[in-house]
């Protein structure tokens, strides 16, 4: 049988595993067309807010000698309002729309915006670590982790996905609030908090000081959480973390990753990478005798 | 070049001293450094340039006289362009690049449209042109006081059948009236084998009209917002192409294609807002 790179993500189906991981191009609808085009399962937008945010000042971003990168791009976006209006036209793309808010309230408003759109799942930010009273700040208080979720979990029917990151507290605590506050499914890991010096003017490049490394450096810290969560919880995992080739795509799955996320590596390889990973996917499950992604999920965790 | 340069990786930031500062007009300055990778980069590719404590922007890089060095010339508009003009001689800047695409050097008889700084990638593409071409720069400005590289054209082109007209909007100096208006004129006049234009957008829109209504090869170079240069943040996008990956050239067929192109552009946090 010819394999299928059909994958299922609790009740989320997608018809290929690897997504544009959030804050990666996500703002016009004629880039997740052709990022759809080229292969991407789903995009996941850019965090939106209530309301349009510009970020932070360049140097946004930052690229570290040896692979990776850190960036501090502040979550800059059009606002959920604009996102949903842009979107109200979309038929074709499976769309997750990745949220970002300090109170419950912020996400239930947001949610109503979406009313009108096609959406796929949503996403919360609960750990962008470069922006003050959102991501990190929310992800690292569980009792606001609780109100959060079971907020929006009351507020729409939509499967929701939390995405956790490397805070301050163990980022488990942060996955087992969310799973019993009745999260659909987990995104693991956002980007690290780091940051990079000039020595030739002595300043801190990135004009936030501090953003968020993502890229190769931090994949086997990525391959680990999932790997941990999904051996701990009985619930849906995305990988996300320095994915850039099939090859990594498959150790997410073996680790428990239903679908993974590609950001960085389209700075590196630009969006051809998507058709590259799905190729390299679906000639390793010929090879082994795979007709779905689902069958290959967790296997190296029987060693 | 340097043993360094050749292994250098384009994403790090490298930081140079500015040499010289030149003025062109009381707004635009050109500032010289050297660097041997900016100094050979393709006409059309850009560099993003870090004011350290201010910002970075892209900057198109523009040629130098001197071997082994480049510049940037810029006109202080916002607080960032502004930064980067009133830097000293002697006053350190990142760069990081090249970045984008170059623009399809054609040879024959060559019209190159510029406005502003647009005229920075039109400055390096004069010196990739083969002796044997006919080449007409136009240069568009408001008014007198903002005409500059008049003189550097003139001299770049000192082997080639050429022409260099100037065209001001208050007819202050050289033609009078809009640079689009000049252009029209020139592609109903006599045939022309390619186009080339950068600088303002709706400048660029009817260039390009002009050209490939009449099925002349055009290309312009587009400006965006831009935050990472390297097609990570979408900030540059138009429709679906991203400036910065994509481009920023592209050509009039495509552009002709494309519904944001000449019409609109999004703002830092994202949202299109109409020229």
């Amino acid at each position: 049988m010819e394999p299928s790179l059909t994958t299922s993500i609790g009740k989320i189906q997608l018809d290929r595993p690897a997504m544009l991981a959030s804050g990666i191009l996500g703002i016009s609808l004629d880039v997740f067309n052709r990022l759809y085009r080229s292969g991407a399962g789903a995009v996941v937008s850019k965090s939106l807010s209530n309301e349009p945010w510009e970020g932070y000042p360049n140097p946004t971003i930052f690229s570290v000698n040896g692979g990776g990168w850190i960036n501090a791009v502040g979550l800059s976006n059009p606002g959920a309002p604009n996102f949903a209006k842009m979107i109200e036209s979309n038929h074709d793309v499976p769309i997750i729309v990745s949220l970002v808010g300090s109170v419950p309230d912020d996400f239930k408003m947001m949610i109503e915006e979406f009313t009108n759109c096609n959406v796929t799942a949503f996403e919360l930010n609960l750990s962008c670590p470069h922006v003050a009273k959102v991501g990190l700040e929310v992800g690292d208080d569980p009792e606001l982790v609780k109100k959060i979720v079971t907020t929006v979990k009351n507020s729409t029917n939509i499967p929701t996905i939390a995405k956790v990151g490397l805070g301050t507290t163990n980022y488990l605590n942060t996955v087992k609030t969310a799973i019993d506050s009745g999260i659909d499914a987990i995104t693991a890991i956002n980007t690290v908090r780091a940051m990079a010096i000039d020595v030739e003017t002595q300043r801190p490049i990135l004009s936030n000081k501090f953003g968020g490394l993502s890229g190769t450096p931090i994949k086997p810290i990525a391959l680990r959480c999932v790997y941990e969560i999904s051996s701990k919880y009985d619930i849906p995992v995305i990988g996300c973390g320095g994915i850039s080739t099939w090859e990594d795509a498959i150790e997410f799955f073996l680790a428990g990753a239903s679908a993974i996320q590609i950001g960085s590596a389209i700075g590196d390889n630009w969006i051809n990478v998507f058709n590259d990973i799905n190729k390299g996917i679906l000639q390793y499950m010929k090879q082994k005798n795979y007709s779905t992604v689902n069958e290959m999920v967790g296997l190296a965790k029987k060693f | 070049m340097r043993w360094w340069d050749l292994q250098r990786n384009s994403n790090h930031t490298t930081i140079v001293t500015i040499e010289k500062v030149i003025d062109e007009t009381p707004t635009v300055r050109t500032l010289v450094f050297s660097d041997s990778v900016m100094s050979n980069v393709l006409p059309g590719q850009f560099a993003m340039v870090w004011i350290p404590g201010i910002n970075e922007l892209p900057m198109s890089v523009m040629i130098s006289q001197e071997s082994g060095k480049a510049a940037f010339t810029v006109r202080k508009h916002g607080v960032s362009s502004t930064g980067l003009f009133n830097i000293v001689s002697g006053e350190k800047i990142g760069i990081r690049g090249p970045y984008g695409n170059a623009f399809d050097i054609k040879s024959g008889k060559l019209l190159l449209v510029g406005g502003g700084t647009g005229l920075v990638p039109m400055m390096r593409l004069l010196t990739f042109l083969k002796p044997t071409d006919d080449v007409t720069v136009l240069i568009g400005a408001k008014s007198k006081n903002e005409v500059f590289f008049e003189s550097l054209a003139n001299d770049l082109l000192k082997n080639n059948i050429h022409n260099v007209i100037i065209s001001t909007d208050d007819g202050s100096y050289g033609e009078n009236g809009f640079v689009t208006d000049v252009v029209e004129k020139l592609v109903n006049k006599s045939h022309f084998d390619a186009v080339y234009t950068c600088g303002p957008e709706k400048m660029m829109y009817k260039t390009v009209q002009s050209a490939h209504s009449r099925g002349i090869f055009v290309q312009a170079s587009l400006e965006r917002m831009m935050k990472c240069g390297v097609g990570i943040c979408g900030s540059c996008c138009v429709g679906e192409d991203l400036a910065c990956k994509d481009g920023t050239i592209f050509d009039g067929d495509h552009l002709s294609k494309n519904k944001e192109f000449g019409y609109s552009h999004r703002n830092k946090a994202g949202i299109l807002e109409d020229y």
